[in-house]
Parts: structure tokens; C-alpha cells; sequence
């Protein structure tokens, strides 16, 4: 334990650049996979498509994405940017077929009600069909928030300064402390995201706190 | 090294020599599919009564959602070099690993599948005299079969797009390929390996989505 | 105290906000810089994200001995009046040359080795000399080799004392009599290395099969033979393992292994003043003194900025 002790500064810094890589990317994500969403629930067949791509994209090991993304987009294995799309690209994967349920959890009857009050179709996405699907997003995007604040460790094997990088110091240097302390921080930094989404979610979404909302 | 190298991982995948020998693809993928297997078996034991139970008995909820979401936190790279550091090389430390990764996922399939059966189908059999024993192995448990599988599909693609660090601690897989890749700048073969990763995890996929759809119950409705 | 402090990071990301994409406070092993953080560049922007033009960025390979060095390097920089930038921990070459090619790092400690198979990979060895002045023409424009040190960090053919004894091995050719079947730990790439299982073969006829351990020869390679699930493990010479378990690496009368002498290798950036800074920690940096500088940061646990203030401060350099 004294290696922590002696190391707070170091592990402190880890830990800030570990949450500033793993937020935009969730928030990409989830912004992303809005428009995504709506544009595969037009079509059966788009949907199929994109729960598959889905599929595959999660399925694509992330050590060999970090290190051939860069040679697509151009940019350096350590790049702030390339971190971030390999990132994204792993929380749409998740979200994307998350939110196409939640928007498909909206019932048609309120929608088409909605329409008969009098709403733009714009003013009735967003005052109508997105609080509704809110719940049922809110879960996915939990889902993406614990996923990404895991995902980014795996930036510490190639330099990407993270929490991932106490697990390969750690390992090399035989300090159980430290790898230790990196995958304890790195759960408590999810969980900790994770509370605040639920704290969140009660905020903007008074209507959901008698009931709990299944998550998917 | 010219060229594209996705072009060159394909003609790597192509290569006869590629395909023989103890480090040819058949058997590291037969590696690759056995440490899922047993990583998924193993957790499956722990995860799937532990869920039945607390599907059943509603104890202890709270709890079980809990520490699924916060295992699901834990990097796996993090937990194979801590297991390895104190249980030296082999399959021990990584298989400990990708049991923690497949647990949540088959404790929420197993949970959700008790927890969905119909409350009113419950008290019918319930009304019947069947035990609760009875009603867990008779009514909930085949009514959750879709989902119970749903777990173990969710714990199987995780696993094995994982099972690659097996190969960070002198294990074998289809990790060997991609570190070695990676190790020594040969893309094409660390692509290759990729591949080989991702080919499998959707062949899998594919296998337990069909499963489920043979186990969904006839008449009931499909979750 | 962890959750403060990780608290007080995430209100300082929100309040960075996403312009940042994750800039701020990377890239130092040195908790000196963190806090002032002048150099604000921080962690990984190597697309025109050179640091000003009187600053010298200095990494290192994600390797503890490595970042020593780096260490050395840089405080032996900033005793001469130089700003430092440090970028420690990066990968492997596969991520490092990359950036030292484009600019973004001035100095890096380098193996004369292989850093020479880098660039070619048919290379076989020679003397210290010949393969530092192979490897400094090796390189891409733009970039040059410094003098190596005295200190190496060479791989080896390493056993137990008593497997040694039991089949009374001295070099790499005695294992020829070996009845049992020999597997190696070591690092994956060790398997395409010239001296890996194809080279030990056609030099010195010995099967090994390698059992890939990706530690770089730490602590995990050597329990692997101490416990002997393995009968060799690629050791690098300079590690404190070696002696701390009466480890024995086998001679290699062949020249089967290039010799890994430390050379830092840096960009144009480096001028006069730089140099005379780098070189003085070079020519002092004999082999002992990189294995006692490995064992305090393994054994001891000392961060790399500690072993080398006090190292340099025992040399007269600062």
C-alpha cells in the first residue's frame, strides 16, 4: 500500500486524464445515436442492419482498433482524437440499438395523440417521444458510461496516459499496489458515473421515481 | 511493408502454413473457444443459481444488481495482470478474469428470467400445491429459458472478444496472433488474429441467438 | 481521499470542457510537472502538437528501466537551463518511432539492438560499435544517434542456478544436450526476433518453444522459471531479478544477440547545449549502474524521479 501512498500525485493525474478521455465519447455516443436511432426504426430492414454493424463493431478487440484507427483517420496512435473515435465508435455500438428501443417503447397511440394536439413534428419529439424514451436511454447510456471508463484503460498498453497505465507499469515493475489501485479507481470512477447518471435521470425525469426502470 | 494491410491480413488468412501445426488458426481457435467455454461455464455456476434464487426469493436484489454493475466496471486487462502477478502464468489467472466479465451478464439473465414469469401464473401453480422448488424448475425456469440463454449470449460475446489477453500471460488463443502482431509491427497478422476474434464472437452470437429462439416456450410470449 | 481527489478531477473536466478531448494533465510520470503544468501539451498530441521551441520533449518506452533513463535525461536537461517536456510510458516502437519521426519527441533512450532491426530486420550482430553506427544510418532523417553507454540492456538465454547445474550448462550450446523440451518465456516478439527459436536453431541447434509472458522479462517471466513451468526465460541483463534469484543467463560465444547498448536517440532539436546534458549521463552510465537503478525502482518502489535525482546527484552531473 505504501506505493499508493507515495504516488497520490501520479495517481490522482491518471485519474483525471482517464475521466477526460472517457467523457466525450459517452457523450458523442449518446448524441450520435439519437438521429441513428430514429433513422433505423424507419425501416425494418435498416434496423436489422444496424443491430448487426452493432454487433460487430463490439465484437472488434480493442487493442488492434487503437492501433489500425490511426491509419484510417490519420492521426497518431496517441492522439487525443483517436482515442476518442475508437472510443465513440465502441459506445454506439452500445447505444445505438438501446436507444432504437427506447424509441420503440414510445407507444404510437400517444405519439399519433400528440399529433392531434397540435404538435410540430419537431416540438413533438422533444416535448413528447424523448421524455418518453428517456428512461429506457437512460439505461443504455449507463451501460455506455461503465463500458467507456473501462474501454479507456486499454489506451494505457500504448502510452495513452490512463489508469490502464498502472496496470502495465504495475506489471512489468511487480507492484500488486499499483495495478491494484488502477482497477479498484477504475470501478470506483464508474460507479461513481453511474450514480450520477441515476441522480441525473431522477432530475430530468421526475415522473420515473415511483417506478424503477428495467434496464435492458 | 507495403500495400494495404487488410489486403495482406486476407492473403495472411489465406496462407496454408497459417493453417497447420500447434500454432496454425484451427487449433488457436480451438484454444480461443475452450478458454470462453470454461470462462463461461465457470461463472455460469456462480451466476446462473445465485440468480434463480435471487429471482425467486427477491432477497437480496438490491445487492446482486449492484455488484454486477460495479464488476462490470472492472477492467479485465487490470484483473489478468493482478491475478497473474499473485498465481504465476497459465489459465488460471485469466480464466478468473473472464469469469468476473461473464457473471453480470448471466445473473441478469437468469434474475430477469425468474422475474418475468407472470406474477398470475405464478399464484396458479402456486394455488396447485406445487413446492416452491416445483414452481422455480416447472413454471419460472422454462418460461425463462429465452432469457437465461440471453444471459449466457451476452456473457459468451464478451468473453470471447476478451479471451485474446489470455495469450498477455503465456497462454495460447487467438490473442497469440494479435500481441505477436502488435509485438513486432506485423499488422497484416495482428488483423488476421482480429478477424479470426470477431468472425467467432458473431458465429457464437449467432449460435446462442438461435437458441433462444428454439427455447422460447411455445405459447408463451417471446420476451 | 481517492474519491476527493477523483471528484476534484471531474469538476476540473467539466470545467475544461470538451475542447480539451483529454490534453490536460496527461502524458508526465514526473509529479513535478503535474500541478504547475506549464507545459499544458501534456499528454498525447503528437499532430503539430510540438511543445515551444525551447522546450525539449523527452519519452520513454513503456518500460520502467526506460523511463529511468528518460529521467536521467531530463533532469540532466533541466540542470543545464533547458525546459523539459516528459512523455513517458509510450508503448512500444510501434507507437514511439512514429512520433519521433514527426517531431514530437526530441529524446528517447534507445537499445542499439534492436533498435537497428526496427529499420532492418535482417540485421545480424556485430560489435557494440558497428551496430551503433549501422543503426545511427538506419535512421530516417531528421534523427541521430547520440554515443551509446557502457550500460546494456541485452536480452539473454537465462535458466535456474540448478538447472544450469543438473545439465551442467554454461552457454547457449550446451542446451543442444538437453533431453527434456525446452520452452522459453519471454516477450511475444521474441518469437520473429533473429534470436529467437529460428536463430538459437541454425546457430546452435537448440528447439526452444516460446511461451509468450508480455512483462518484458519482469517479475511474471521469473516466477514463470523459478517455478519451472519454463526451463529459460528472456531476461534483460540489466535486471536486479537476475541476481536477487542466483538466475544464471547463459554465454552466447556465437554472438547470437546483438548487443543492447543504451543510446538516446534525438530529434534536431537537440542542439550543443542538449547534447553535452544527455552525454554526460551516457558516459557515466556504466552496466552495474543501471542494474542498481532497476532494483530501486522494483524492489524499493522509488519512483523514476527519485532514482534520478539522487543517482546524478551521487555522480556529480547535477
Amino acid at each position: 500500500m505504501s506505493w499508493v501512498l507515495e504516488n497520490l500525485d501520479l495517481i490522482a493525474a491518471r485519474t483525471g486524464s482517464h475521466l477526460l478521455q472517457a467523457l466525450p465519447p459517452i457523450l458523442v455516443a449518446l448524441a450520435l445515436s439519437l438521429p441513428l436511432a430514429k433513422l433505423a426504426n424507419s425501416q425494418g430492414w435498416l434496423r436489422t442492419g444496424v443491430t448487426t454493424t452493432s454487433g460487430l463493431l463490439y465484437a472488434i478487440p480493442s487493442l488492434p482498433l487503437f492501433v489500425l484507427l490511426p491509419g484510417i483517420i490519420g492521426t497518431s496512435v496517441r492522439s487525443p482524437l483517436n482515442i476518442a473515435i475508437a472510443l465513440s465508435l465502441y459506445g454506439l455500438a452500445l447505444m445505438v440499438p438501446a436507444a432504437s428501443d427506447a424509441f420503440r417503447s414510445v407507444s404510437r397511440d400517444v405519439l399519433s395523440s400528440a399529433t392531434a394536439q397540435g404538435y410540430a413534428p419537431t416540438a413533438r419529439f422533444f416535448q413528447v417521444e424523448l421524455p418518453l424514451a428517456g428512461p429506457v436511454l437512460l439505461a443504455g447510456v449507463r451501460v455506455v458510461a461503465v463500458s467507456t471508463i473501462s474501454l479507456v484503460t486499454v489506451g494505457g498498453v500504448l502510452g495513452v496516459p490512463s489508469l490502464g497505465m498502472l496496470f502495465v507499469d504495475g506489471f512489468r515493475r511487480g507492484i500488486i499496489a499499483e495495478i491494484a489501485a488502477g482497477v479498484v479507481l477504475t470501478a470506483v470512477l464508474a460507479v461513481l458515473t453511474d450514480a450520477l447518471l441515476v441522480l441525473l435521470g431522477r432530475a430530468l425525469m421526475p415522473w420515473t421515481r415511483q417506478r424503477s426502470v428495467r434496464r435492458p | 511493408m507495403t500495400g494495404n494491410p487488410f489486403l495482406q491480413a486476407l492473403a495472411w488468412l489465406a496462407e496454408a502454413a497459417h493453417w497447420s501445426g500447434p500454432s496454425g488458426i484451427p487449433m488457436r481457435t480451438l484454444e480461443h473457444l475452450g478458454y470462453t467455454a470454461l470462462g463461461v461455464f465457470v461463472a455460469a455456476l456462480i451466476a446462473v443459481p445465485l440468480g434463480l434464487l435471487v429471482g425467486h426469493t427477491g432477497v437480496g436484489k438490491s445487492v446482486a444488481i449492484a455488484s454486477a454493475g460495479a464488476a462490470r466496471a472492472l477492467p479485465t486487462l487490470g484483473l489478468v495482470t493482478l491475478f497473474a502477478l499473485l498465481l504465476g502464468i497459465g489459465l488460471t489467472a485469466p480464466l478468473l478474469a473472464f469469469v468476473v466479465l461473464a457473471v453480470p451478464s448471466l445473473l441478469a439473465g437468469a434474475y430477469s428470467a425468474v422475474e418475468s414469469a407472470d406474477p398470475a401464473t405464478v399464484d396458479a401453480a402456486r394455488a396447485q400445491g406445487m413446492t416452491e422448488w416445483q414452481i422455480l424448475t416447472k413454471v419460472e425456469i422454462p418460461l425463462g429459458v429465452p432469457l437465461i440463454v440471453g444471459g449466457f449470449r451476452g456473457a459468451t460475446v464478451q468473453v470471447v472478444a476478451t479471451a485474446m489477453l489470455a495469450a498477455y500471460v503465456g497462454n495460447g488463443g487467438l490473442g497469440r496472433y494479435i500481441f505477436l502482431g502488435l509485438t513486432s509491427q506485423d499488422y497484416p497478422q495482428m488483423i488476421a488474429g482480429s478477424l479470426l476474434v470477431i468472425a467467432l464472437a458473431l458465429l457464437l452470437d449467432l449460435a446462442l441467438l438461435l437458441l433462444q429462439r428454439v427455447t422460447a416456450p411455445r405459447g408463451a410470449k417471446t420476451a | 481521499m481517492r474519491i476527493h481527489s477523483s471528484r476534484r478531477h471531474l469538476l476540473g473536466a467539466i470545467g475544461i470542457g470538451g475542447v480539451a478531448l483529454g490534453a490536460a494533465a496527461c502524458g508526465a510520470s514526473d509529479p513535478f510537472e503535474e500541478g504547475g503544468d506549464t507545459g499544458g501539451e501534456g499528454g498525447s498530441g503528437s499532430d503539430g502538437g510540438a511543445a515551444d521551441s525551447g522546450t525539449v520533449v523527452v519519452g520513454s518506452q513503456a518500460y520502467y528501466s526506460n523511463e529511468i533513463i528518460a529521467e536521467l535525461f531530463a533532469q540532466s536537461l533541466e540542470a543545464a537551463g533547458l525546459t523539459v517536456d516528459r512523455q513517458y510510458q509510450i508503448g512500444q516502437r510501434e507507437v514511439y518511432m512514429p512520433e519521433l519521426e514527426n517531431g514530437a519527441l526530441d529524446v528517447l533512450p534507445e537499445y542499439t539492438g534492436n533498435l537497428l532491426q526496427h529499420y532492418d530486420s535482417e540485421a545480424t550482430s556485430a560489435s557494440p560499435e558497428e551496430i551503433h553506427t549501422a543503426a545511427d544510418e538506419a535512421l530516417p532523417d531528421g534523427l541521430r544517434l547520440l554515443p551509446f553507454a557502457d550500460a546494456t540492456d541485452q536480452d539473454s538465454y537465462t535458466t535456474t542456478a540448478a538447472f544450469a547445474e543438473a545439465n551442467s550448462l554454461t552457454t547457449i550450446a550446451d542446451l543442444a544436450g538437453v533431453e527434456e523440451d525446452l520452452k522459453i518465456a519471454a516477450n511475444s516478439e521474441f518469437e520473429v526476433r533473429p534470436y529467437g527459436p529460428e536463430g538459437v536453431k541454425e546457430v546452435y541447434g537448440v528447439d526452444v518453444t516460446v511461451v509468450p509472458v508480455e512483462d518484458g522479462g519482469g517479475p511474471l517471466t521469473v516466477q514463470a522459471l523459478t517455478d519451472g513451468d519454463v526451463q529459460l526465460a528472456d531476461l534483460y541483463t540489466s535486471d536486479p531479478a537476475i541476481v536477487a534469484n542466483d538466475l544464471v543467463p547463459l554465454e552466447d560465444p556465437e554472438s547470437l544477440i546483438l548487443p543492447q547498448n543504451v543510446v538516446p536517440v534525438v530529434s534536431e532539436k537537440v542542439d550543443a547545449d542538449a547534447e553535452a546534458a544527455i552525454t554526460a549521463v551516457i558516459e557515466a552510465l556504466s552496466a552495474d549502474d543501471l542494474i542498481e537503478l532497476n532494483r530501486q525502482s522494483v524492489e524499493e518502489q522509488s519512483s523514476s524521479a527519485d532514482i534520478a535525482t539522487a543517482w546524478l546527484a551521487e555522480k556529480g552531473l547535477v
